[in-house]
């Protein structure tokens, strides 16, 4: 009984903030401003500027997930073959710029990236041609990585933590040199790892309009950005929610795709 | 006398300015199984993790087969291991493990297919190949662990304490199946273990090791009965080792009283140590006894008694099938050859020092 007395606090949380919410959402995106049941605020996604957001926002956030996954999985084996006390030197390092705030990080891109901004003004200085990737996809998937590389770092790191060195040295025994051993056991072993990394990179990514709105200039329009826009600047909560239920299910069916991939079944959804 | 198939020269290592393995010197014969006997910290798995090829030595050469290998990577030796806790590849199932080795060196299927049945009869687990490392014991696992190492067909077999995870019963049974194992597959075995009884089980020689020294190669009886220090004698089965002094040829004094023995050559009024195993405490009436004392323990061990005896100052630890109560007085007797002298360390240091054959 008294467990069950200290998940009060969660519940109470829980049935407010989220399952509220998601209720409102639900009941928003089902009917039109009269209050009548339709669909039509989900099947506003396959009007051409929806979609097109849409699939903005998943071409972005997969490549920002690759570029990702490629920095992090070696960054996750070096942190692993040090030392202990150096590592977690390394791992503060990294997790760093996580203890500040989000939203500072970013905007502090954008002055650095801004036509006469800081990095170009360096690069004028040394008589080179200024960079112009800001207010591009390029600036927005820079902004991705930079805020959720650490997001991908750590789950493969934990993982490639926990194997047993035994386990590859008996590879090495058994014959398998450097590069066999990587790929026919440790990338094996490692997928849990990465599995959750990508979900937890590739989700924010998917739905952010921060991101987009700071360092793509009102230019790059994503699915994140439409939603955001119906609920501040058109005040259509019916369109915003209907929208927003399409992305909840696209993010759910590939999440299930993932784990019906990963046999171990270990993905860790965050 | 076989042909030596590795031998180590000269080995020293040290981790972190501690030095592990101090000048080792030690030659392994063909088809010999080799235990390196120790506790832990002795230096006996820095010794097998070199010879696999995990570790590389400061200093010294290992020859294997007439090849200097000290430089090689572990994938390119002709030897395998068995991990400490089997280290099975935990996706892969039975099959695949044990096909692993065989897969990267591109054998035909049908050959790897022929092996993986053949490995598996002899390790006694047929049927097995679809099963997945964690849904088996622990024993099943050191097995497949084994016939992972063998479908290579390796020269010598490394195992590093491969039974310490195991219970006792089952610890036993892999011992007999382990002997069998290397009688039918005619390979080298070298074998780490702390524990004495499992050395004395299945070797045919026994190193003891302590401190990165070599303190006693020979075979199981005569490290048993001839232990050449106390370290030796202490750690190999239990002992009474008592200072004494040895009279003249055959002749030792223990604790005030004179003992016959059939040691020569320590030279006269010289200080010795000397082992007597509990097992060759013979326990008389007073009048018949060489010492007199009391008997003040007795604790029942199933295949025996085990007694302590107080006698001349020195608590005596005897093992016998007779019961005698605490209280009883009682003679002490020792048969001749049962007395076993060793010469005295002269410092804390020589105790420690390398004796090799």
């Amino acid at each position: 009984m008294s467990k069950k007395l200290l998940s009060v606090p969660y519940l109470f949380w829980s049935a407010l903030f989220i399952i509220v919410p998601l209720l409102m959402v639900f009941y928003y995106g089902l009917t039109d401003k009269s209050g009548a049941f339709t669909l039509a605020n989900i099947a506003a996604i396959a009007s051409p500027e929806h979609s097109k957001a849409l699939w903005a926002a998943v071409r972005l956030s997969l490549i920002s997930t690759v570029i990702c996954l490629l920095l992090a999985y070696p960054l996750a084996m070096i942190l692993c073959n040090m030392k202990v006390n150096h590592s977690s030197f390394t791992v503060v390092i990294f997790i760093l710029p996580m203890w500040m705030n989000f939203l500072l990080r970013t905007l502090a891109w954008q002055s650095l990236l801004e036509k006469t901004g800081v990095i170009n003004s360096i690069l004028g200085a040394l008589h080179l041609p200024p960079l112009q990737i800001i207010n591009t996809s390029n600036a927005v998937i820079l902004g991705m990585v930079y805020n959720f590389l650490p997001f991908m770092v750590l789950p493969i790191y934990n993982v490639l933590v926990k194997i047993d060195a035994n386990i590859t040295n008996a590879a090495r025994d058994l014959g398998a040199n450097e590069v066999q051993t990587f790929f026919k056991v440790i990338l094996p072993l490692s997928v849990p790892g990465m599995i959750s990394g990508i979900t937890m990179v590739f989700v924010p990514a998917l739905t952010t309009f921060v991101i987009s709105n700071i360092l793509g200039g009102g230019k790059i329009l994503l699915i994140g950005n439409v939603i955001e826009q119906e609920f501040t600047q058109a005040y259509n909560w019916n369109l915003g929610s209907g929208l927003s239920i399409v992305l909840m299910l696209f993010i759910i069916f590939n999440m299930v795709i993932t784990a019906v991939t990963d046999k171990d079944g270990e993905v860790s959804i965050l | 006398m076989k042909d030596v198939l590795v031998d180590l020269n000269n080995i020293s290592k040290s981790f972190d300015g501690h030095l592990v393995l101090d000048e080792l010197n030690l030659y392994v014969r063909e088809n010999e199984f080799l235990t390196l006997l120790g506790p832990s910290g002795c230096g006996k798995t820095t010794t097998l993790r070199i010879l696999g090829g995990f570790e590389k030595p400061d200093k010294g050469q290992v020859i294997f087969s007439g090849k200097d290998i000290t430089n090689l990577p572990p994938n390119k030796r002709q030897l395998n291991t068995v991990f400490q806790k089997y280290a099975l590849f935990p996706h892969m199932n039975v099959a695949e493990n044990i096909a692993f080795g065989l897969k990267i060196k591109n054998k035909p299927k049908s050959y790897i297919d022929d092996k993986i049945k053949y490995a598996l009869k002899l390790v006694n687990l047929d049927g097995y190949e679809k099963r997945m490392p964690d849904s088996l014991s622990g024993g099943q696992q050191q097995r497949i662990a084994i016939a992972r190492a063998i479908v290579n067909e390796p020269k010598l077999l490394l195992l590093d304490e491969p039974l310490g995870a195991l219970d006792l019963k089952l610890r036993q049974d892999m011992q007999y199946e382990l002997i069998r194992l290397k009688n039918e597959l005619g390979i080298t075995f070298i074998y780490v273990t702390h524990d004495q009884e499992e050395a004395l089980t299945m070797s045919d020689t026994i190193v003891v090791m302590n401190q990165g020294y070599i303190q006693q190669i020979g075979s199981p009886e005569r490290i048993y009965n001839e232990p050449e220090n106390a370290f030796v004698a202490d750690f190999i089965g239990d002992s009474n080792i008592i200072s004494s002094t040895m009279i003249e040829d055959r002749l030792v004094e223990i604790l005030g009283a004179r003992f016959a023995c059939v040691d020569e050559g320590f030279g006269t009024n010289q200080p010795v140590d000397v082992v007597i195993r509990p097992e060759d405490v013979e326990l008389v009436s007073p009048a018949e006894g060489t010492i007199q004392g009391r008997v003040t323990h007795l604790i029942f061990k199933g295949v025996h008694y085990e007694m302590e005896v107080m006698a001349n100052g020195f608590e005596w630890l005897v093992h016998s099938t007779r019961m005698v109560t605490p209280g009883t007085e009682v003679g002490i007797k020792v048969d001749p050859f049962n007395i076993q002298i060793m010469k005295k360390p002269e410092s804390e240091d020589e105790e420690a020092v390398g004796v090799n054959e």
